[in-house]
């Protein structure tokens, strides 16, 4: 049978299948798995059948834990059920698949395998979620490879209908869900001759039905529970043979056969590799070259690892092995040895057979790369007399020294191989281009294809790295080149922060996209790279590609330019069929956006090759330019010695001995990596300012700063200093200035957008206006570095409610790794101009944890006196417990505190004992004159001889007031962490929410929330929501004490500054809902203010504040900020893709949508009048909260 | 007595001179088929924009790419669709769909950018069925290098080569800005145009004071607003061998019949039905029939160009000398 070569990532792959052989899919976004949850919407949107002919159902639910639940109740009413899932996810599944197992319940999960959340999260591969789930029951099948993944997928399904047992299919996150490889496709007619429809009759006839009514899920006691759970040992004892059986059934089908436990190597081997997962790819091809050069090594690659079937695993283990080492791709801190290891130990101990040496190893952790050199340590350790057990491998260990050395040079590729690197930038479309070229090569050659892409962790301006490999045999390399034949560097500014030749092989080809032609590009590179080019002989070609896309209408989108580049100069194909194959792609790919990008693109190419030119190397080395260091010299060591190394992209290079053990890292550190990332800044222009603050007010990046000072500081500054007299009733004769720091700036404009002063003689021209950064950086670098020496506002002398005075405010929250235009960071960083010296700050994860906590730099900062917020990200769900736990301890700590400071008064005074006692602390005064008598208190403590004295002093600080911010996102705050948000919101506790609601899932990509409004498009509810946005609000408004505001700084930047400090002074729980314009709505963020406008004139978003102390005055609580809606929502809807694209797409779908819309916004706001217009005259009614857990 | 109120206008034999202009109401065929009930003789669609098809489709492009293949948790931001509507097909589907809900004939309307683009989506709207084209040539001349006479050139040349392609008859829809119109109605129509319609109402942006804004502001039209085609087309008909539709200002009755006596086959209308509705076409034929009636006119055509320069008894009036005339009448 013809089975056709396609060329996608593990997660296609396995999305396919899964697809195709279920009826319920119950789903929920988590990186890596996302895409098989999407893929499995989109398609059953389309209307995709399963095999049966009829479409899957696929719903998502408000966590991993709640999908689970429904797959449960799914199977248990005989649907074949299925979901996706990593890492915390995978967490939340384990009850319920205790109970599925326990219940033999026959179903797959498909899960991206990824490490978990320990002293730090990461979103990479390794098997630390799998191995949490070994006791479920479970039976655990992993995959090597893209194929694979496709292939085992199959068998899980067919395996777990007559075993019983349910299946978790698992392969590596990143490395294998998001490899583009080559593959052979089954076909619909494989699945069908593998699947037994008796055996799903079977399944379903076990599902519950009142017509043959049985219960499942009682409660066992001590007399039976134990004899209960031991019945399903046969069906455990049985399932080994049941896979085998598929997979040989699978092999007569398709031709490609698997073992529950495939040896690959001499059948002589003494040195034997246990592994699973990509690495046990990696392992295998290594041990293939090595034994063609006479190594007698092995490899078992585990595919089934649960039920272990010792039987089947001591049968293909070679007699003449004498030491076995198991690879671990997780940790178990505290264990005897990683899991893996334990079961290879157990399975040697209980054979009757050999008894060779076993040693085990850790690898892979996070996506750490795992290559034919470290898997040439492991052999060569084996060797050794005195093997090193418990080892590491791919990291240097000095600490503990657990460490394998390896030569990173030893290389086992094919020379037919060819290779290739593309530095890219993320907005320049070189990752989605590559994917194409990989398509090409992959299904219009007979090369064998692959492609894995390195992302950033920042979300503006991110480097890309993408690597590509073709070639004659099949690419089973799931690791990074590191020695390529092309490199080709997209963007000419990477030269200056990178070592862009480490990857090029000596006599291989440079591609540089550079706005220096042949003759002159020259001069213009670093010595490094000249050096780079000269040394190992390389080919160099240069394009300007920005001007061929500027000509074509192309914009920044460089992409299908630098492709023609590439198959151009690597020959691959011939030219014309090249050029024909990419216009195919072209058409393919954007062919239904229209004709237009089409015809552009074609132009962008048709226009290229005149433009490429190789360059006359030159012998000699001529430049004076070097490679900029990644943090200046004068940072902190910490920030020099290991965060420089990440940002430089060494961090693989630091030991174990560079990091905190703790997971725990200074703040402040966003100010030493100076991305220079832009290539427009703002520009102040002090005759037309009105030093209204509002350009400062919404700078998502805080790289817009004013001071006000004293004339007397003009001295010294710089030439090109700008001031203007302060404009402050509160300072007379002061000076005034607004800078910008011109390589933290990411341009997004959002300034000029919000700036309200125009020139009166030229409209145009405004206070601030956007200028090419290259010409004027230097210079507003020396104007930054002045205005950061300048002194900070002194906080008691203004009062901070206005949007102006709060400018005043140091930003304690800076450079941060969002989005260009972000409409999140702009909220926090109010609240860290307010209270930063003062919160703590429980954050849940998502964007905001991403930008705010990923490694290298933290973006949260401190002030001069060295306060500022702490940080802490714990779960995604378990945020506003998270918060409630700190708020807690300040409460108690306050509570012991208040108790103790009595017992000391006649040592430290009586006065100062009172008024530390009875501080009024509403004001910055009032907090500043406290932090005074704490620091007296500390002073006179010091000198008492007492436990009771350490006591109080190590208690001392939490007199003075303290907030706990709790901040999160939509999917957080509405879904998964909503009963969390709601408990503690009922506890009435001084804790503050911040939901920055940009009503998907944004940080995997705008999945839908319960969030998203009615008629928006949103990944999971790609045929538009059709319900409408929980009113999250009026949820907590019901509570009566909750202080509630719903905000949105583009309609009225001053009503957000007042929510935030009614907040702040309520004594209890308060939530603030911010709107939050979002990368994932679909347009450019310049324009996010006027959609927040738009979003509350539409009467989409309207603005309120609900002070529950109002009550007490005989007030009505609520107080609506906005004025009647006087726009259609579409009005504000349609200039936002994620809802014209429904109408660009099913208008009569949309139209309906859209009318519901505007009922719901109607109907919402005749809601919110009622309630404001409501007479609250009995100040006895209270707020309904009785004051327990108020404190301080 | 019967009025006969029947016209020609393209070639094409209409029962009276009222025809629905481009408005909401011509884009579905719901309100079409309101606007047939009520009488106008004929409905004009709205015009494709070529440069709006090419705006849509790179900005959905834009749009869809933003933040992209960029960060690893985030391939891309929305959902996959295998289709959108950003070609010429649904102004297509709309026409084709007015066109089989009603009898009276349908006008396609087009406003290009490109040579190419004129042509083919012209012959698009041929053969989604449209009985005529109108070519609705918008180009605002900002450039001080580019002379009149480029740029009428440029628009006979465009006029020449659709009349070329496409079989159906070409009415083509201008602005007043004009410094010699009857010479260049006269090659437009040389050029192939079977009828002029006098005057594009462009959409003058306005000023917002408290924002410093320039914004688009539509107005509907008032009556006193067809003075000016009343007098081109008054001038030209039987000067230039062309049919005239009047388009702006036209609210009632009496304004069509003045626009008949100037000239017009047809008077086309917008603003007066999104105020009134549909069903006001029905009024205003009877005020037509009242008056004709009352003034014993038989049919319109006795009356076309009764009132037009070469009719009446001065000339003069439609020229300088008229506006000499009113200074002085006060």
């Amino acid at each position: 049978m013809k089975r056709p070569l396609v060329t996608l990532d593990g997660n296609e792959a396995t999305a396919y299948v899964a697809h195709k052989l279920s009826e319920v899919i119950a789903i929920y976004p988590i990186t890596p798995s996302s895409p098989m949850g999407e893929f499995a919407d989109e398609w059953s949107a389309q209307r995709r059948t399963n095999i049966w002919g009829t479409v899957p159902m696929v719903i998502e639910m408000q966590s991993e834990g709640g999908a689970a639940g429904a797959v449960h109740g799914a199977l248990q009413t005989g649907s074949l059920a299925t979901t996706f899932t990593a890492s915390q996810g995978l967490l939340l599944m384990i009850p319920n698949m205790y109970k599925i197992a326990g219940e033999l319940t026959s179903t797959v999960f498909h899960v991206s395998a990824r490490s978990l959340a320990a002293q730090a999260l990461s979103i990479f591969g390794d098997h630390s979620d799998v191995m949490a789930t070994r006791s479920t029951g479970f039976a655990l099948l992993a995959s090597s490879s893209v194929q694979e993944a496709q292939d085992m997928a199959l068998i899980a399904h067919a395996s777990t209908l007559e075993a019983r047992v349910p299946f978790l299919h698992f392969f590596d996150g990143f490395r294998t869900s998001h490899e583009v490889n080559k593959i052979e496709q089954l076909v619909e007619d494989d699945l069908r001759a593998m699947i037994d429809d008796h055996l799903v009759q079977a399944h379903r006839a076990r599902g519950l039905s009142p017509d043959r009514p049985v219960l499942r899920g009682t409660a066992q006691n001590p007399d039976v529970y134990f004899q209960a759970r031991e019945t399903v040992n046969p069906y455990y004892q049985a399932c080994p043979e049941i896979v085998q059986k598929y997979m040989d059934k699978f092999a007569a089908l398709v031709g490609r056969q698997y073992r529950l436990f495939d040896y690959i190597g001499a059948p002589d081997a003494e040195r034997v590799i246990i592994a699973m997962g990509s690495g046990a790819e990696t392992a295998g091809e290594t041990a293939k070259y090595l034994m063609e050069k006479g190594e007698k090594v092995g490899v078992v690659k585990v595919h089934l690892y649960r039920p272990f079937s010792v039987k089947h695993f001591l049968q293909v283990l070679p007699e003449t092995v004498r030491t076995i080492a198991v690879l671990d791709r997780t940790k178990e801190p505290g264990a005897a040895g990683e899991p893996l290891y334990q079961d290879v130990v157990t399975a040697i101990a209980e054979g009757n057979g050999i008894k060779p040496r076993v040693i085990g190893g850790r690898y892979g952790l996070s996506s750490k790369e795992f290559t034919p050199a470290m898997v040439k340590a492991v052999f060569d350790e084996a060797a050794k007399a005195q093997p090193k057990n418990h080892f590491t491998v791919g990291i240097y260990d000095d600490v503990s020294n657990t460490s394998l050395d390896y030569d990173p040079a030893f290389d086992i590729e094919a020379p037919e191989t060819v290779r290739c690197i593309f530095w890219g930038l993320g907005s320049d479309g070189t990752v989605g281009a590559n994917k194409n070229s990989i398509k090409i090569i992959g299904e219009e050659t007979d090369n064998w294809a692959q492609g894995y892409f390195v992302y950033d962790s920042k979300k503006s301006g991110q480097v890309t790295l993408s690597h590509l490999r073709f070639g004659p045999k099949p690419i089973r390399a799931p690791y990074l080149i590191t020695q390529a034949q092309f490199v080709a560097c997209h963007q000419f500014s990477f030269l200056e922060r990178f070592d862009v030749l480490k990857y090029a092989m000596p006599g291989g080809v440079f591609l540089l996209n550079s706005i220096y032609g042949p003759d002159e590009v020259w001069d213009h590179l670093p010595i490094e790279t000249q050096k780079g080019i000269i040394e190992k002989k390389l080919r160099f070609y240069v394009i300007d590609a920005n001007e061929v896309a500027q000509k074509t209408g192309m914009g920044g989108r460089i992409n299908t330019i630098m492709q023609t580049c590439f198959f151009a100069i690597s020959g691959v194909l011939p030219r014309e069929q090249a050029i024909k194959e990419i216009k195919k792609a072209i058409e393919k790919t954007y062919g239904k956006r229209g004709e237009a990008v089409v015809q552009r693109n074609f132009e962008a190419v048709d226009r290229t090759l005149d433009n490429l030119f190789e360059v006359k190397v030159p012998d000699k080395i001529t430049s004076k330019l070097t490679r900029r260091q990644p943090v200046p010299e004068n940072a902190p060591e910490f920030v020099r010695n290991v965060l420089g190394k990440i940002i430089a992209g060494e961090g693989d290079s630091l030991p174990v001995s560079a990091f905190p053990a703790d997971g725990t890292f200074p703040t402040g550190t966003t100010q030493w990596e100076k991305r220079n990332i832009t290539l427009e800044i703002p520009v102040w222009e002090p005759d037309l300012c009105i030093q209204c603050g509002k350009c400062s007010f919404v700078c998502p990046h805080a790289v817009i700063r004013e001071k006000v000072y004293d004339p007397a500081y003009l001295e010294n500054a710089p030439a090109s200093w700008l001031s203007a007299d302060a404009r402050w009733k509160e300072f007379p004769g002061m000076k005034y200035s607004l800078v910008v720091s011109p390589e933290d700036c990411t341009g997004c404009g959002l300034c000029v957008e919000v700036c309200p002063a125009k020139d009166k003689s030229q409209v145009g021209r405004k206070a601030i206006n956007m200028a090419p950064q290259p010409p004027i950086r230097e210079r507003e670098n020396i104007n930054w570095q002045y205005f950061l020496t300048l002194p900070e506002a002194d906080r008691t002398q203004f009062s901070v409610k206005s949007v102006k005075n709060s400018q005043l405010l140091q930003p304690l929250f800076e450079f941060s790794g969002a989005c260009a235009g972000c409409g999140e960071t702009p909220y926090i960083k109010l609240l860290t101009q307010l209270f930063g010296d003062r919160m703590v700050v429980a954050n849940a994860t998502g964007c905001s944890s991403i930008y705010g906590g990923n490694l290298p730099t933290t973006p949260w900062s401190f002030n001069k006196e060295g306060r500022g917020p702490a940080w802490s990200n714990s779960l995604f769900e378990d945020n506003a417990e998270f918060g409630l736990g700190m708020r807690l301890t300040l409460d108690k700590q306050i509570e012991y505190a208040r108790e103790l400071l009595p017992q000391f008064s006649a040592q430290v005074g009586e006065d100062l004992v009172s008024n530390l006692l009875n501080a009024d602390q509403s004001s910055e005064t009032g907090i500043r004159q406290q932090r005074e008598r704490v620091t007296l208190l500390k002073q006179r403590l010091q000198t008492i001889n007492d436990p009771r004295a350490r006591d109080l002093l190590s208690l001392a600080d939490v007199l003075v007031r303290k907030s706990v911010w709790i901040i999160g996102g939509d999917g957080w705050a509405y879904d998964i962490g909503y009963g969390g948000l709601d408990h503690v919101l009922a506890s009435g506790r001084n804790v503050k929410i911040l939901v920055l609601d940009t009503e998907v899932y944004s940080n995997t990509g705008g999945q839908s929330s319960k969030s998203t409004p009615r008629a928006a498009v949103a990944k999971f509810a790609a045929q538009g929501k059709g319900t409408p946005k929980k009113d999250l609000g009026m949820i907590a408004m019901s509570y009566g004490y909750v202080y509630v505001a719903r905000i949105a700084m583009g309609a009225s930047d001053q009503q957000t500054l007042n929510a935030f400090l009614e907040a702040d002074a309520y004594d209890g729980p308060a939530l603030i809902i911010a709107y939050s314009h979002c990368i994932a709505h679909g347009y450019d963020l310049r324009k996010g203010l006027e959609q927040q406008k738009l979003a509350v004139e539409s009467g989409v978003w309207p603005l309120y504040r609900f002070n529950p102390a109002l009550i007490a005055e005989g007030k009505n609580p609520l107080l609506i900020d906005s004025k009647d809606p006087t726009l259609p929502v579409s009005k504000y809807a349609y200039n936002e893709t994620r809802y014209r694209m429904l109408l660009l797409s099913d208008e009569q779908r949309a139209e309906a949508l859209m009318q519901l819309a505007e009922k719901d916004a109607k109907s919402r706001w005749a809601m919110y009048r009622q309630m404001a217009a409501m007479h609250y005259n009995d100040p006895a009614s209270g707020n309904g909260k009785d004051g327990d857990g108020q404190h301080g | 007595m019967m009025v006969d109120l029947s016209t020609t206008y393209l070639g094409l034999k209409l029962k009276n001179p009222v025809v629905a202009s481009s408005s909401p109401l011509t884009q579905k065929s719901e309100t079409a088929q309101a606007l047939e009930a009520a009488g106008v003789s004929a409905i004009i669609m709205h015009s494709l924009f070529e440069e709006q098809i090419i705006r849509e489709s790179l900005k959905l492009h834009e749009d869809l790419s933003r933040g992209s293949e960029s960060f690893a948790e985030a391939l891309d931001y929305l959902p996959t669709y295998g289709q959108y509507s950003v070609g010429p097909e649904t102004y297509l589907e709309a026409l084709r769909k007015i066109k089989r809900s009603v009898n009276i004939p349908v006008f396609g309307s087009l406003n290009g950018v490109s040579t190419g683009g004129w042509i083919d989506y012209a012959q698009k709207i041929q053969d989604a069925g449209a009985d005529a084209l109108e070519l609705n040539i918008y180009y605002l001349a900002t450039d001080p290098d580019l002379t009149s006479s480029e740029l009428e050139e440029a628009y006979i040349t465009l006029v020449s080569d659709i009349r070329k392609r496409v079989s159906i008859p070409i009415a083509v829809k201008l602005s007043p800005f004009f410094t010699a119109l009857p010479n260049f109605a006269r090659r437009l129509a040389e050029a192939g145009a079977d009828g002029l319609v006098l005057f594009n109402r462009f959409y003058q942006p306005d000023f917002d004071l408290e924002t410093l804004e320039v914004t688009p502001n539509l107005v509907l039209s008032h009556s006193n607003e067809m003075r000016l085609p009343l007098r081109w087309i008054a001038i030209l008909y039987g000067r230039v061998a062309v049919d005239f539709a009047m388009t702006g200002g036209v609210h009632s009755g009496l304004d069509v019949i003045k626009a008949v006596m100037a000239g017009a086959c047809v008077t086309t209308i917008a603003s007066e039905f999104l105020q009134k509705g549909a069903g006001r076409a029905a009024g205003i034929l009877e005020e037509m029939n009242a008056w004709m009636e009352e003034k014993e006119y038989t049919s319109v055509m006795q009356m076309k160009g009764s009132m037009s320069q070469k009719a009446v008894a001065e000339p003069a009036s439609f020229e300088r000398a008229n506006y000499m005339k009113v200074l002085s009448s006060y």
